[in-house]
């Protein structure tokens, strides 16, 4: 137990300062916000991750929002387990076509006001798969899309820009 | 290792009816054709010679049918083929011998329509509801659009194997799961919080890799290869390459295979990182996940400053590698190995010291020698349950025939094992590092490329982090892919799953799971 003390307190806070993008910062980063999220429900959003399809590399970075370096939760970002307690849906990859009834299933399970961010460049913009007999290609193909984050995957600093970016009220 | 001969004494044990045509595919790789109604006999006596199964595909050449079947013994692999006629392609099932081979001959049945007679279990395996039954994607005359019509159907009706008595319930998961993770469908039959059976239903993020490679020039392959599983971009792309490569008749220079080398082990390095903090924190050790989680992400700022990208993607090309290795990044590199030693000793050390993690992870998820050998389970699933054997070791490929590969080995089987196994692994992999750079050799980092005769085919074979990869490759005219086929090692380790959650309460599952490890998106292609 001693150990494990030493090592939290050698380790100490590792998390980085991460300031609101602006809107060029946004643009350079190829991001595209279609919507903003309404002040009301900008000070904490609740996300639902769905892979629709990906190759599993932007889970990966993903979950690294969630590592102390850039620890997301301090902005009120969290993932949740049910679509039903979710404002956000983060969808990666390009939808395969069995997972098409799966993913509009979850977003009518999500309720209103709901936002959708596509993450990465298959669900994004196209990627390597597009559309095939086995793929439907983009998120907005499947549902609507309100902001879109590319990448081949999106690092997580891009991911946490996105998403800073989606709930930084400006109406 | 020493490999005495067994391919002689295996011919001589072969009927007089069983004729093989043999070739050399290349030093490791042998090639023997046999008639098809010899099919099953051959993977019964290669079962009595104790030959592992460790792949299967097939290939359509004009109006017959290729059916390939890989085995594998100390290091030697035997590429069986037969063909059969595309009018009624029918074939005795090996699957009856070899339970590795079940699904893979359920995926060849529903991309080509290929019957295998005899087969335990011929329910459909990677069609859901995207194509309609008997047509068959990877035959020549389904174009690679398809005919969709409006919203791909839910699966509804796909026959589960239904429990029955009084006590027992069936818990549906998936395919959206509950984390940030792939999407797949486990059907658990329980009695109380015990599991009595569980039935994987995969395929979801079935993406037709394998049609969609074909008519792609080498590099485009590559990057294809790349994203067949993103945490193993460095694996795929590499067995990918490998393969095209010996097509090709081309061999990559000395520096080009050491420095993949350093990007195959810092793969597995970051993904062993992730994979015992996520085993941790499936048991609420919080404290793990934190640290692993965090070294995990310095070693990935590493590769974005020396090789540009975070999982070093398409570092890895055909002729050898995209990315020069400075002496600065060797310095660099060299300096982080001594930093990462250092605190894997004081995490691992409260580690190990932990009450509460022994009692979740010791016995937990136990999987005997004898069903790990059976499913032909390879990496840290196979090595926990005393299978050893590492491509790296038994069949070295450049660099790994310049250096000594100690290869971790448990044989409790539980998930405390299999994160040992992955922990000695990161040693073993940081050792390796260090070698390779203090081998680099001047040179260039890629070979000129020359475009393969058509037909030429070749087949890579590399360890990847989660074990080894058999990619096949055929080429055609004009230097473009006329089949392509990666077998990623998760869809060896994805029955041993079922078998392993046996008995096991079903709230560990996740930590189960998570010991494992499989990949949906490199199962599904
Ligand atoms: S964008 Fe790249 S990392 Fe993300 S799912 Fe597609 S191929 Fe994988």
């Amino acid at each position: 137990m001693l150990r494990i003390f030493k090592k939290i307190l050698t380790t100490g806070v590792v998390t980085e300062k991460i300031k609101a993008p602006k809107d060029a910062e946004l643009e350079q980063l190829g991001i595209e916000l279609k919507t903003h999220i309404d002040k009301k429900f900008s000070g904490s959003i609740a996300i639902r991750q769905v892979d629709a399809g990906s190759c599993n590399g932007c889970e990966l970075e993903i979950h690294a929002l969630n590592n102390p370096f850039y620890d997301i939760e301090r902005f009120g970002i969290h993932f949740v387990a049910s679509p039903r307690h979710a404002d956000v849906l983060l969808v990666t990859g390009p939808v395969s076509r069995h997972m098409q009834t799966a993913l509009l299933r979850t977003y009518e399970a999500t309720p209103n006001p709901k936002w959708v961010v596509a993450a990465g460049d298959c669900a994004a913009c196209g990627g390597e798969f597009g559309v095939s007999y086995a793929s439907c290609g983009v998120v907005s193909n499947v549902i609507p899309v309100d902001l879109t984050i590319p990448g081949c995957p999106p690092t997580p600093l891009a991911l946490m820009k996105g998403l800073l970016g989606l709930i930084s009220a400006k109406t | 290792m020493s490999s005495l001969n067994w391919t002689e004494d295996f011919l001589s044990e072969l009927s007089a009816d069983m004729t093989v045509a043999e070739s050399a595919i290349s030093s490791d790789v042998t090639l023997w054709q046999i008639d098809n109604y010899a099919w099953q006999r051959f993977a019964e006596i290669a079962l009595r010679q104790k030959l592992r199964w460790a792949a299967g595909w097939a290939e359509q050449v004009q109006d017959r049918f290729l059916v390939n079947a890989c085995f594998e013994k100390q290091g030697k692999y035997i590429l069986l083929r037969t063909g059969v006629d595309a009018s009624n392609p029918e074939l005795p099932s090996q699957a009856t011998v070899y339970p590795a081979a079940n699904r893979s001959e359920r995926h060849t049945q529903d991309m080509f329509g290929i019957r295998f007679s005899g087969h335990p279990d011929n329910r459909r395996w990677t069609r859901h509801q995207a194509w309609i039954e008997h047509n068959y994607p990877l035959r020549k005359d389904f174009p690679v659009q398809g005919t969709p019509v409006g919203i791909t159907a839910p699966d509804m009706h796909y026959p589960f194997i239904k429990s029955h008595g009084a006590g027992t319930y069936e818990i549906p998961v998936g395919p959206v799961h509950a984390g940030i993770i792939e999407p797949g469908h486990f059907r658990f039959q329980a009695v109380g919080e015990l599991i009595l059976n569980l039935e994987e239903r995969l395929g979801y993020v079935h993406k037709g890799i394998e049609k969609i490679a074909e008519g792609r020039e080498p590099e485009s392959l590559a990057r294809l290869a790349g994203r067949i599983s993103g945490d193993t971009t460095v694996g795929h792309c590499w067995a990918a390459c490998m393969a095209m490569e010996q097509a090709a008749g081309i061999v990559v220079p000395a520096r080009a295979a050491l420095i993949r080398g350093i990007l195959a082990e810092r793969e597995r390095v970051a993904n062993h990182m992730g994979d015992i903090g996520a085993i941790c924190n499936d048991v609420a050790f919080v404290f793990a996940q934190m640290q692993f989680t965090r070294l995990r992400e310095l070693w990935l700022r590493t590769n974005a400053t020396v090789f540009g990208h975070r999982l070093l993607m398409d570092s890895i090309v055909p002729g050898g590698v995209a990315c020069e290795l400075s002496d600065e990044s060797c310095t660099l590199i060299k300096k982080e190995l001594v930093e990462l030693k250092n605190e894997l000793n004081e995490v691992i050390l409260a580690l190990d010291l932990n009450s509460s993690l022994e009692d979740r992870l010791y016995t937990a998820g136990f999987l005997s020698e004898e069903i790990a050998a059976a499913f032909g389970t390879v990496g840290y699933v196979g090595r926990a349950s005393g299978q050893d054997f590492d491509v790296r070791r038994d069949a070295p490929y450049a660099p790994y025939d310049q250096v000594t590969v100690k290869v971790a080995l448990e044989n409790q089987g539980d998930i405390a094992s299999r994160l040992w196994v992955r922990y000695k692994e990161i040693r073993a992999s940081l050792r390796l590092i260090g070698e390779f750079i203090e081998r680099l050799v001047d040179g260039d980092i890629r070979t000129e490329w020359q475009t393969p005769s058509a037909g030429a085919e070749g087949l890579g074979i590399v360890d990847g982090w989660r074990g080894e990869i058999i990619t096949y490759v055929r080429f055609e005219a004009g230097n473009k892919i006329a089949r392509f086929y990666p077998r990623d090692p998760s869809q060896l380790n994805w029955p041993a799953l079922e078998k392993l959650v046996l008995n096991n309460i079903v709230p560990d599952f996740p930590v189960c799971n998570k010991s494992v490890n499989g990949s949906y998106s490199g199962n599904d292609l």
